[in-house]
């Protein structure tokens, strides 16, 4: 086993999915000769062919169309947004049709759409979207995001073999993080859908969050064992929806001090979700407000400092933590 | 190969049965017994009914109707009482009452419903032909699109799609003269809605829609050309609807005129007229048609208003694979 990053774990998930199913195939824009923009699908064509990684035009609707086809006809596409920004472009496609075809027709729709999500790398508006709450108030499609190699292939692989469509979100602050890389099994395994993970046990304050957020808040959280002797748990969330209810509420019992990061903006956000379910079923545990720290209600900006200020920084989880701590 | 007397007499009988089950819609709807809307296909019969006939299900392959192609449903074996029991919201119809007019689907018949947001079934219908083409089968996609939904950005992305693919999809473009309210003069600066797809190298023929068999002749050609390796094509049927955009609209912004000289160019009138003249099919035989029509409507709808309604809780469920329970959490909803 050697140790790999996010990018390759997700590299290898595709690949080996598409080695033991034949259903399985890749459309994109610029996925084949080139492998991507981000270089995931990278050799890809001229193992698979082009049969089964699509070069296509430009085309968001287009692409997720015609992956619901034929994961209608009983393939298994998975398609590349080149930036996850731009899944606004086939929203229609996704809401619309993906997300009601078995509610409507009892028809499936076993199909992926991947793509590279989050800020931090100064892409600017368009670059640098987390786009989970135009998605959260759509029953019928999933929403992944993991934030290890480890997850990430066994997520991928999860996401191929689910019945249902799912959107598969890959933060590209940690594609290629060196700090992250991990050693994966060589065996094939998956991550299952709709579970959390406890990234670091705690007792006194719960931090719920996901993706690159993940690895702000056990930073925060080392600090504040160390300078406040606040004990902070830390729940990854990897599945967006359906959220792990349990896990969340499980944590909550156990601390009664509960924390929301993500980096996305915060108005209609997944902590707004997040609060409401904790206050309908545990709200008799809390001893304090469900507290969130999120991205600011603006674009994403693209100037580094602008960026930093938008994004949520360590000592704004600290700051948020320590009030609650006070409780 | 020219449509024999059989066939043709089937032409006149899919088209007299989508209108005469339109009429009984018509009289559900005024009853309050169909709710939402209703969408008719009058004057446009023949574009469906004519187009869908081309296709070939032991071959696969496979079409997505417009909820003015009623015709082209039952030509794949869609039943009267299934498009009946859809429209009156029953358990057992086809969607289970969660969806609406002839939004229905069968994959083993070959048919896929459509959505309301236009273009839409356009760009899934690519991915229905290329999920073909990788399991290795020869079959055939047709769909619909209306004058107003080639404005559509999913349309254009779809057509281009389906044309470097070299996707077997025959797109079907009805041109009806009207968008809702809208006429195609305010929806495009050209004339024919085929002039759209030259861009994309997707060859086009022309026809009037209201002519079965000129459709059915067009349609096939284009039919074995996608069966052939030859791509994706585009058939503009020119036709007229003859009643408002839904049974609420008067169409009161259709001038007398045009619909008294459309009215003359009523595609059942036209087949049954040229049935008789090529002395083809005579009197009896017409009225052979109608009554067997009359007779399936009959059992038809009274097989559909004895089916059940769904039970309110029957909302729940359903949305994923793997719930059958609802995933309400709101208070007090909760199991």
């Amino acid at each position: 086993m050697s140790s790999i990053t996010l990018l390759e774990a997700i590299r290898q998930g595709l690949w080996e999915e598409m080695e033991r199913d034949d259903r399985v195939f890749l459309l994109g824009e610029d996925i084949g000769v080139y492998g991507g923009a981000f270089k995931v699908t990278e050799g890809f064509q001229s193992r698979f062919g082009e049969d089964r990684v699509i070069d296509t035009p430009i085309s968001e609707s287009a692409i997720v169309g015609a992956a619901c086809g034929a994961a209608m006809m009983g393939m298994r596409p998975v398609a590349e947004m080149q930036f996850i920004d731009f899944i606004s472009c086939c929203f229609d496609i996704l809401t619309n049709y993906a997300a009601t075809s078995r509610y409507r027709q009892g028809i499936g729709i076993p199909m992926v759409v991947r793509g590279p999500c989050g800020g931090g790398v100064h892409g600017g508006p368009f670059h640098s979207q987390n786009v989970e709450s135009f998605f959260l108030n759509t029953p019928g499609l999933k929403m992944v995001e993991p934030s290890t190699p480890y997850d990430a292939k066994g997520l991928i692989k999860a996401a191929i073999r689910d019945e249902d469509p799912v959107l598969f979100f890959e933060h590209k602050f940690l594609y290629r993080n060196p700090k992250i890389k991990q050693e994966v099994p060589a065996d094939d395994y998956v991550v299952p859908i709709g579970k959390a993970a406890i990234r670091r046990e705690g007792r006194d304050l719960s931090i719920i969050t996901y993706g690159a957020m993940v690895y702000t808040a056990l930073e925060a959280a080392d600090r504040l064992k160390d300078e406040n002797g606040v004990d902070v748990e830390v729940i990854d969330l990897r599945t967006l929806l359906p959220f792990d209810r349990e896990a969340v509420l499980d944590s909550v019992q156990k601390t009664s001090k509960v924390m929301i990061l993500h980096e996305a903006t915060r108005t209609g956000g997944m902590a707004g979700e997040l609060t409401a379910v904790i206050n309908e079923s545990a709200f008799d545990y809390l001893d304090g407000p469900v507290m969130r720290v999120t991205a600011i209600d603006t674009p994403v900006p693209y100037a580094p400092p602008l960026e930093e200020f938008f994004l949520p920084q360590v000592d704004d989880v600290l700051k948020a933590a320590r009030t609650l701590a006070a409780y | 190969m020219e449509l024999n007397k059989q066939q043709q007499l089937e032409l006149l009988f899919y088209m007299r049965l989508t209108r005469s089950l339109e009429d009984r819609l018509d009289n559900l709807y005024k009853q309050g017994k169909i709710v939402g809307g209703l969408f008719r296909s009058l004057g446009q019969e023949a574009t469906a009914v004519g187009s869908a006939y081309a296709l070939d299900s032991k071959q696969g392959d496979i079409l997505s109707p417009l909820t003015r192609d009623l015709g082209a449903l039952l030509v794949m074996g869609a039943l009267p009482r299934e498009v009946f029991a859809n429209y009156l919201w029953r358990a057992t119809s086809l969607s289970h009452g969660r969806d609406q007019n002839i939004h229905i689907t069968d994959l083993q018949r070959g048919f896929i419903g459509t959505i309301s947001p236009l273009g839409t079934l356009v760009a899934v219908m690519n991915g229905v032909m290329l999920a073909r083409r990788m399991q290795r089968k020869k079959s055939v996609g047709m769909v619909y699109i209306g004058d107003g939904a080639t404005s559509t950005g999913a349309f254009h992305e779809a057509a281009n799609f389906a044309a470097v693919q070299n996707l077997p999809l025959v797109i079907v473009g009805e041109n009806n003269s009207y968008a809702y309210t809208t006429p195609t003069t305010k929806q495009m600066r050209i004339l024919n809605l085929a002039d759209r797809v030259k861009a994309y190298g997707i060859p086009s023929e022309i026809v009037d829609g209201n002519d079965a068999t000129a459709v059915f002749y067009s349609a096939r050609r284009a039919v074995e050309r996608a069966r052939e390796g030859g791509g994706p094509s585009f058939i503009e049927a020119k036709t007229f609807r003859m009643r408002g955009h839904a049974a609420h609209d008067n169409q009161s912004y259709v001038a007398k005129e045009v619909l008294d000289q459309w009215h003359k160019r009523d595609p059942i009138a036209h087949i049954e007229k040229l049935l008789r003249e090529n002395k083809i099919a005579g009197g009896s035989e017409i009225d052979q048609v109608n009554k067997r029509v009359s007779k399936i409507l009959d059992e038809d709808l009274a097989w559909a208003e004895s089916q059940p309604t769904p039970a309110p809780e029957d909302a729940v469920g359903g949305v994923y694979a793997d719930d059958s329970k609802p995933k309400a959490i709101s208070v007090g909803r909760e199991d």
